[in-house]
């Protein structure tokens, strides 16, 4: 079994954005859009939900202060009470730097961390390109192939009104097809 | 929609880019060979590296006797250096997330090279205070491990350890947000160079991106988060933490509440001076005049001469305060500053960071490079000054007037100082060299940026719904054709 997909070069971003609204608008799921830089309100179009990574972000953040809140505590009043000018041995306001700062930085690590497995990036991963163009100043829309319902001939009329730059249908075997995660899947597809 | 809808602005990049030639033009200095200029200045930044390498293994090994510190004045010209090489790593992360969140547009040109010259400059800095442990091979004592020691902690109530989490943060989080940003440049390289070493290492780092539409979208969130959630608190952070260090001590002269926001303004006073420096090199030796534009240079300096005025109303401040506080000790300390046998540094200060950015008032100033280069350097050497004001001239007249002391650098200290530009030039032309010096997936964004509307107007604004209400953004998008056609 393998799954089959439109693909659709074009050579500018706003092309590229009138033509994912417009097949939306006709009813088409949009499989996923490669872009050479990050098109403001593109993801939002093609109907891509916004990103949750930030509560990651913030549960990181927690985590690296309140760790480090309790370890001072205890290194300073428990395991080892240091009497220092008289100050209480729990002195909380004295613990604020570097609560922040190991906050900032759990907060961050976690952050870039759950970007890169969220996307399956990783060191040395060999990149899956529709075309090598596409990290240089091409666009590529891909649609899926339903058996049933996929009128080629709108699509063709949909693009070229946007002034499409080239058109092609390919297939890609099932063993790399993951399940879609949301509206628009994470699934790449290549040659 | 009116064709008047919004002003027309003059371009970010000049030359009429298309994302193409933006590709060609910031790849080629990284394709070609190395610029006869560019080999000059890598041996000459190597060769005071050199030196500076050679000046601290002799002081590792003799001890930090071979500095001219004495009892009354314990810091000096390390610290000095150590608080201005931190500084001048702020104002790239200030380009970086703060003009991000302000969406300021134009910080793309400079963004990556700034953040480059971030991680250098906290390099620079974190060598003297290590140094200056005097055993620096024990170095590692200040992090907070279980040890056969006790276990003897740290202490968490010192401001010289809140500026080991603060420092090492602070490297981490650029470090990161550096190489984030660098991702999408290191796959358009990988896919424009020809196979070999150099192919191999981008493809390496490019963690196998491919520009898919739903890892931006994931990218954008986490480079927003980056930048204002956590590097713009951070940077505020680093440089009030580094002022701690003065501020909670009970030394007059140094223990100021003022201390904070004024070493954060001199900070980026400083650093985007060192920028504007770097970038008047770059546009000229790496042929970028098209994307670092006289704008950018006219916008930097505009920045540069609001914060030195923050600067120069904290003179103005501290100096009043000490005055009028009827505390004869601070009162000593500031007039001390301003007439004693130090005032000499006092007054390099003043003018350096006072006076001169005054030029930038004048339009035609600011746009003549050679005025804001001169400019821009003398500014960094004031900056200089003001680290060495606070530290030196506080220390040398003491309590008891039998321990009076003055201060001269030895050549082990001058050649240290030299070491650390050394560094800081050497790694920044590597990285000119072997790295896009701009960022192109972020230019590419922008090219266009002037034919749009401004706030509120934006796309990204309407909410599109999934399959029910395909569009809704309909009316605006067909009002963004209509002016561009």
């Amino acid at each position: 079994m393998s799954s089959r997909h439109f693909v659709s070069i074009f050579l500018d971003e706003d092309s590229t954005f009138g033509a994912v609204l417009e097949l939306r608008k006709a009813g088409f799921k949009i499989r996923e859009v490669y872009a050479p830089y990050a098109v403001h309100g593109l993801d939002r179009a093609a109907g891509l939900p916004r990103s949750r990574i930030g509560f990651i972000t913030v549960a990181a953040a927690a985590i690296g202060s309140l760790a480090f809140y309790f370890f001072q505590d205890w290194v300073h009043a428990v395991d080892w009470p240091l009497n220092i000018g008289g100050k209480p041995y729990s002195s909380a306001p004295a613990w604020i730097p570097v609560v922040f700062e190991t906050g900032v930085l759990f907060a961050g690590l976690a952050t870039v961390l759950a970007l890169f497995v969220r996307s399956g990036l990783y060191p040395g991963k060999k990149a899956k390109l529709i075309d090598p163009r596409i990290t240089d100043d091409h666009f590529a829309v891909v649609l899926d192939i339903l058996d049933s319902g996929f009128d080629t001939d709108q699509v063709l009329r949909i693009c070229n009104r946007h002034g499409v730059g080239a058109v092609e249908e390919i297939e890609v075997p099932s063993k790399n097809v993951k399940r879609p995660t949301s509206d628009i899947a994470t699934l790449e597809v290549w040659r | 929609m009116a064709r008047t809808a919004w002003p027309l602005r003059e371009p970010l990049i000049a030359g009429d880019k298309t994302p193409a030639q933006v590709t060609i033009d910031i790849s080629r200095p990284l394709e070609g060979r190395a610029t006869p200029l560019w080999w000059a200045a890598f041996l000459v930044s190597l060769t005071t590296l050199f030196v500076g390498m050679v000046a601290v293994s002799y002081q590792i090994k003799t001890g930090i006797g071979t500095w001219g510190l004495n009892r009354t004045i314990g810091w000096s010209f390390d610290i000095t250096n150590f608080v201005f090489w931190v500084g001048i790593g702020h104002a790239g992360t200030l380009i970086s997330a703060i003009l991000f969140l302000l969406r300021q547009r134009w910080r793309t040109s400079v963004n990556r090279a700034a953040e480059a010259m971030t991680l250098f400059a906290v390099m620079c800095a974190g060598i003297f205070p290590i140094i200056h442990m005097g055993r620096p091979w024990l170095a590692f004592w200040v992090l907070p491990y279980p040890n056969g020691r006790g276990p003897l902690w740290v202490n968490f109530r010192s401001p010289l350890l809140w500026d080991v989490f603060a420092i090492s943060t602070y490297f981490i989080i650029s470090a990161v947000f550096w190489y984030v940003g660098l991702i999408p440049d290191l796959a358009t390289l990988r896919d424009r160079t020809k196979p070999g070493l150099r192919q191999r290492l981008f493809s390496f780092f490019s963690l196998g991106w491919n520009g898919a539409l739903s890892v931006w979208n994931r990218y954008e969130t986490v480079y927003l988060i980056l930048a204002a959630a956590l590097a713009t608190p951070l940077v505020l952070s680093v440089h009030s933490i580094v002022s701690f260090d003065f501020a909670t001590s009970v030394l007059p002269g140094w223990h100021t509440t003022i201390f904070p926001p004024y070493f954060v303004g001199g900070a980026i006073f400083s650093g985007m001076s060192m920028v504007l420096t770097l970038m008047i090199i770059a546009r000229k030796t790496m042929r970028l005049e098209d994307y670092l534009t006289i704008r950018h240079i006219d916008t930097m300096t505009k920045l540069v001469l609001a914060t030195s005025w923050m600067v120069a109303i904290a003179y103005a401040t501290e100096f009043f305060v000490a005055l009028y506080s009827g505390n004869e000790l601070e009162r000593f300390v500031f007039l001390n500053r301003a007439m004693g046998p130090m005032a000499w540094s006092y007054w390099i200060m003043v003018c350096c960071n006072v006076l001169v950015p005054q030029i930038f008032w004048f339009r035609r100033m600011r746009r003549a490079l050679p005025v804001v280069f001169v400019a821009t350097i003398l500014i960094n050497v004031g900056m200089w000054f003001e680290r060495f004001v606070i530290i030196t001239t506080s220390l040398h007249r003491d309590f008891l007037p039998s321990s009076w002391a003055s201060y001269t650098p030895t050549l082990i200290e001058l050649a240290t100082l030299a070491g650390s530009f050394g560094l800081f030039f050497t790694c920044f032309l590597l990285f000119c060299r072997f790295l896009p010096m701009i960022a192109m997936a972020e230019i590419k964004g922008v090219l266009n940026a002037h034919l749009k509307p401004a706030h509120g107007l934006e796309v990204a604004e309407v909410e599109v719904e999934a399959e029910t209400e395909p569009i809704a953004a309909r009316s605006v998008v067909g009002g963004l054709e209509e002016v561009q056609t």
